[in-house]
């Protein structure tokens, strides 16, 4: 076993020291480490986008990347979005546009829209599918998806985390 | 009742949980002491095991323990299936860790048990196994010849033949009548290519010994008949196992089974004493989850020169892979009662042969041998309508079954309850613009656009709600149909809903929350719904086959009958009036004629104190239910995709998809839409994407996701979805099923349209997936042999 490294980084706001493994996956740090299990593991080729979480605010796939690359780095994850309480807009409207089945590939399907949106606040359908590309999901067919994140963009989310039903179907 | 619940777009209760990170996938779960598991796995697809040498991996760094198939040899069992289709199906013994011999690629032969996951596969690499190669078949229609063996012990390929004959079996004509005297006779053959389910969540199982019962986790969608089978297999009294499928991401069928996997972490955690976790890569997951579809159809239909179908004789060759799963060899038969779809065809044969390859083993994929019918009578009908120079729909409304013909009996058997073909076909037209798109595909080939436009037409039903008890037992499947709830009243009226169905992805705990809200007249938050844990639902059938709502659903609507009996009683105690004279509406018992009245809740708290009740009333409101339907449910459709052929380059584009479905009465149209697509992308990625590869030696050359093409958001269209409603009649709230019917329609809707644009060039076939080099390499060879006019 190769001689371990210290790493300082910052999830979800919190300041993290540990020793880890040079060849030890970031998504791996987050999940068997920090026990941050929200971030997901779906293949073994960067294909599928489950472990997408920010590296300093840009969307980078966690099992593409050492745990030691992230060091003195800001990482959010999926746990680490909603504010005070409050749902971020994504994950309002990924409920609101019934764009989960399973979940499985909804917190890299959120994290990757959020940085689209950041790079692109008014993005067409089709930018929206080609921003999406790098993430894979099996259950929705992606129309819901593509609608959640173009509601975001339009602003017609509803701000109530509590509603419970829809006037209308995407 | 104030506003009803079913039929509301409920926003689902599943998915606070799932947005915010705090999913309980099987992964997720860490215990105390628990030890990893990773798989020595066979790199060779057939071969004998000479020796396993261990002494390596035992000793590298925190390794615990090495199970070779010797060491469990005793324990371990066979792997079980359930269906075996004739008395006479021959199967090899399945054991979860290879013995003496492998017979595909990706098959377990050893299982290293260490302190982490990264050490146990480390030491992988270190397990020395010496392997004799065997000769290999991979080809259908060359172990169809038995001239090499998958399992040479078997003496044959062949596990079984099975035969419908309508005119054996009373339901329609003898075939050969209907060939011989054909005014036109299509042949066909079609192949149905390799697929693997891809769910997203990687299978995962952890497994706890400790304590009164060995508790499992795992990814699956048979929490129940996994609990039964792994009982049967290890040898464990049933009432010691607790089977939990906690949240599971998608299954789509993939999850609809008993694995060597599931089986060898029971082994681990057994001869450890320690809880035990095994989590699949995703290339373990393509190379030894089960595939799905692998059929070679050859079909030939009869029919008069007005394109009356009068007879449709089909001929299968099923690929089992190397072993029979859970239900492989059952797979082919739930196709055979659909190849005549909606139509009306006066004769019919079906015949199956399951023959064992050295690949991975077939089982369900969502849709389940119906797709594979649907697909080849679907192409048939489009064969029939250019034989004859018929619009494609024509043909198609010359033979299908009109509203007012059902109940109808088909040629097959099955008595379909209710349908409407003409309205969904009407909406779906209208939705589509179809005469402005024919003479757009006119225009474009008057003027030899290079991009050529095609109309791909499906209309499909599919059986849903498996199933009737009684038919499974006809067919020798191993268990029943039935689905099992329960209603609990809680003591502040409050409800919980425990239900034998469970869900991965589907929204049960909001579809149940509607219909239970709905019948005892209770807000739709105050219903939870419990399920997927064997010591919480304790009787189940678990969720395929779009069951879940017209089996499941139907014990729970059952379940909450009961409910209201039990409560009446006392209702009339209280209020001092004959039971006769207690109505029931909105959640509140009344005095028929009078103002009195009571509410559930009041019922609930007056049951719990039990101070008045009626003299030997026991005091409990819960009540169980157990459904068996008595015949299965018939969603149906019009799928229309317009597609753009680049004749220069065989890239296929979809311009526009609409689809019309009839799946009954809806509980929450925004869950039915979410199924619809999600089964629309699946079969149109058969159509133009996925297919499992192997190369020669048997080796899965798509073993990622680099290359097996699970769609993502750029390949896939905006779909123009649509519902017509014609109610089943086989249940009481009418519902039909939505699980599987996207992907059922899709698949020949997109390969009529790719077809239906360049046949004019001469292209009379293309194998799916219809990929850019597969339609190119077609329009050259029709080129070369002067098919262009």
């Amino acid at each position: 076993m190769a001689s371990s490294k210290t790493i300082t980084v910052e999830v979800d706001n919190v300041s993290y020291t540990d020793d880890v493994e040079p060849r030890l996956l970031l998504v791996q740090y987050l999940r068997e480490r920090l026990g941050k299990t929200g971030t997901l593991i779906g293949c073994d080729t960067s294909n599928c986008g489950a472990c997408t979480v920010h590296l300093d605010g840009v969307s980078v796939k966690s099992c593409t990347m050492f745990a030691v690359q992230a060091d003195g780095h800001r990482v959010t994850t999926i746990e680490g979005l909603a504010r005070d309480g409050k749902l971020a807009p994504l994950q309002r409207a990924f409920h609101q546009c019934h764009a989960l089945q399973c979940g499985f590939c909804t917190p890299g399907m959120i994290m990757q829209s959020a940085s689209l949106l950041e790079e692109n606040p008014h993005p067409s359908e089709q930018e929206i599918r080609d921003g999406l590309e790098g993430n894979l999901c099996r259950c929705t067919g992606y129309q819901n998806i593509v609608a959640a994140v173009r509601a975001v963009a339009e602003g017609t989310v509803s701000s109530d985390s509590d509603e419970t039903e829809t006037a209308g179907v995407a | 009742m104030t506003t009803a619940e079913v039929g509301r777009a409920r926003l689902r209760k599943e998915d606070a949980h799932l947005i915010t990170g705090r999913s309980r996938y099987t992964d997720n779960i860490t215990l105390p002491g628990m030890l990893h598991l990773a798989m020595v796995r066979s790199p060779f697809a057939h071969a004998k095991i000479t020796s396993v040498d261990v002494a390596a991996a035992k000793s590298s760094p925190g390794v615990v323990a090495v199970l070779t198939g010797a060491d469990v040899a005793a324990e371990q069992g066979s792997l079980p299936n359930a269906w075996p289709i004739t008395p006479d199906q021959k199967a090899p013994a399945h054991p979860a860790i290879a013995v003496d011999e492998v017979a595909f690629a990706g098959e377990v032969v050893a299982c290293i048990i260490a302190r982490s996951a990264a050490a146990a596969r480390d030491a992988v690499e270190l397990v020395d196994v010496d392997y004799e190669g065997l000769p290999v078949v991979l080809d259908l229609e060359e172990a169809a010849k038995d001239q090499v063996l998958a399992h040479p012990g078997l003496g044959t390929n062949k596990s079984a033949t099975w035969v419908f004959d309508s005119g054996e079996a009373g339901t329609g004509k003898p075939i050969r009548e209907a060939l011989d005297g054909a005014e036109v006779l299509i042949e066909r053959t079609f192949y149905q290519q390799r697929l693997i389910p891809s769910f997203m969540e990687p299978r995962s199982t952890v497994v706890d010994p400790t304590g009164e019962q060995i508790t499992v986790w795992s990814a699956t969608q048979i929490p129940h008949i996994l609990r039964l089978m792994l009982a049967l297999t290890l040898a464990i009294p049933e009432s010691k196992v607790r089977v939990i499928a906690p949240d599971v991401g998608g299954g789509f069928g993939g999850k609809l089974q008993v694995t060597p996997e599931e089986a060898i972490t029971v082994l681990a955690a057994r001869h450890t004493g320690k809880p035990c976790k095994y989590t699949e890569t995703r290339s373990e997951s393509l190379m030894a989850a089960h595939h799905g579809r692998a059929q070679v159809q050859r079909l030939k239909l009869s029919a008069t020169k007005e394109g009356i179908v009068t007879g449709l004789d089909v001929s299968l060759l099923a690929d089992m892979g190397a072993y029979l799963g859970l239900v492989t060899s059952g797979i082919p038969i739930l196709g055979a009662f659909m190849y005549n779809s909606i139509y009306k065809f006066p004769a019919y044969r079906f015949e199956c042969t399951n023959l064992f390859t050295n690949k991975a083993w077939t089982d369900a994929y969502r849709g389940a041998g119906r797709p594979e019918a649907t697909f080849a009578i679907e192409r048939m009908m489009d064969e029939l309508a250019a034989e004859l120079g018929l619009d494609p729909l024509q043909v198609r409304e010359r033979n299908w079954i009109k509203h007012e013909e059902f109940p109808f009996t088909t040629v097959a058997g099955l008595e379909y309850d209710s349908g409407n073909y003409e309205a969904a076909t009407a909406k779906a037209l209208e939705l589509f613009g179809y005469d402005a798109l024919r003479a757009e595909q006119s225009r474009r080939r008057e003027t030899k656009d290079p991009v050529q436009l095609g109309i791909g037409i499906s209309t499909f039903t599919e059986m849903c709600g498996l199933a009737p008890s009684r038919v499974l037992g006809a067919l020798n499947y191993g268990a029943g149909g039935w689905e099992h709830a329960q209603v609990r009243v809680l003591p502040t009226g409050n409800i919980e809903v425990v239900t034998g169905s469970s869900s991965h992805g589907q929204g049960h705990e909001t579809a149940w929350s509607q219909l239970v809200a709905d019948k005892l007249g209770v807000p739709f938050e105050n219903v939870e719904v419990l399920h997927g844990d064997t010591q919480i639902s304790q009787r189940g059938l678990d969720t395929y086959g779009s069951r879940s709502l017209t089996v499941g659903g139907m014990a729970v609507l059952a379940a909450a009958d009961k409910v209201i009996e039990k409560a009446k009683v006392v209702a009339a105690h209280l209020m001092e009036a004959s039971e006769d004279d207690i109505e029931f509406a909105d959640g509140r018992f009344s005095v028929k004629g009078t103002d009195q009245s009571t509410a559930l809740g009041e019922i609930a708290l007056a049951t719990f104190s039990a101070h008045n009740l009626p003299d030997g009333f026991e005091p409990n409101l819960d009540s169980d239910a157990t459904f068996d339907p008595q015949n299965f449910s018939f969603p149906h459709g019009t799928h229309l995709a317009a597609i753009e052929v680049d004749t220069e380059t065989g890239r296929v584009s979809i311009r526009k998809y609409v689809c019309v479905d009839d799946v009954g009465v809806v509980v929450n149209p925004l869950i039915v839409e979410g199924q619809v697509h999600g089964g629309l992308a699946q079969g149109i990625a058969q159509a133009l994407y996925e297919e499992a590869v192997y190369d020669d030696a048997g080796t899965l050359v798509t073993g990622s996701f680099v290359d097996y093409l699970v769609p993502g958001a750029p390949d896939l269209p905006h779909y123009t979805t649509a519902r017509t409603e014609t109610p089943s009649t086989t249940n009481q709230l009418g519902a039909k099923g939505v699980g599987e019917a996207g992907t059922i329609a899709s698949t020949p809707a997109i390969v009529n349209g790719v077809l239906d644009a360049v046949r004019h060039l001469g292209v009379k076939d293309i194998r799916m997936p219809c990929s850019p080099s597969r339609v190119w390499a077609a329009l050259e060879e029709a080129k070369m042999t002067g098919g262009v006019r």
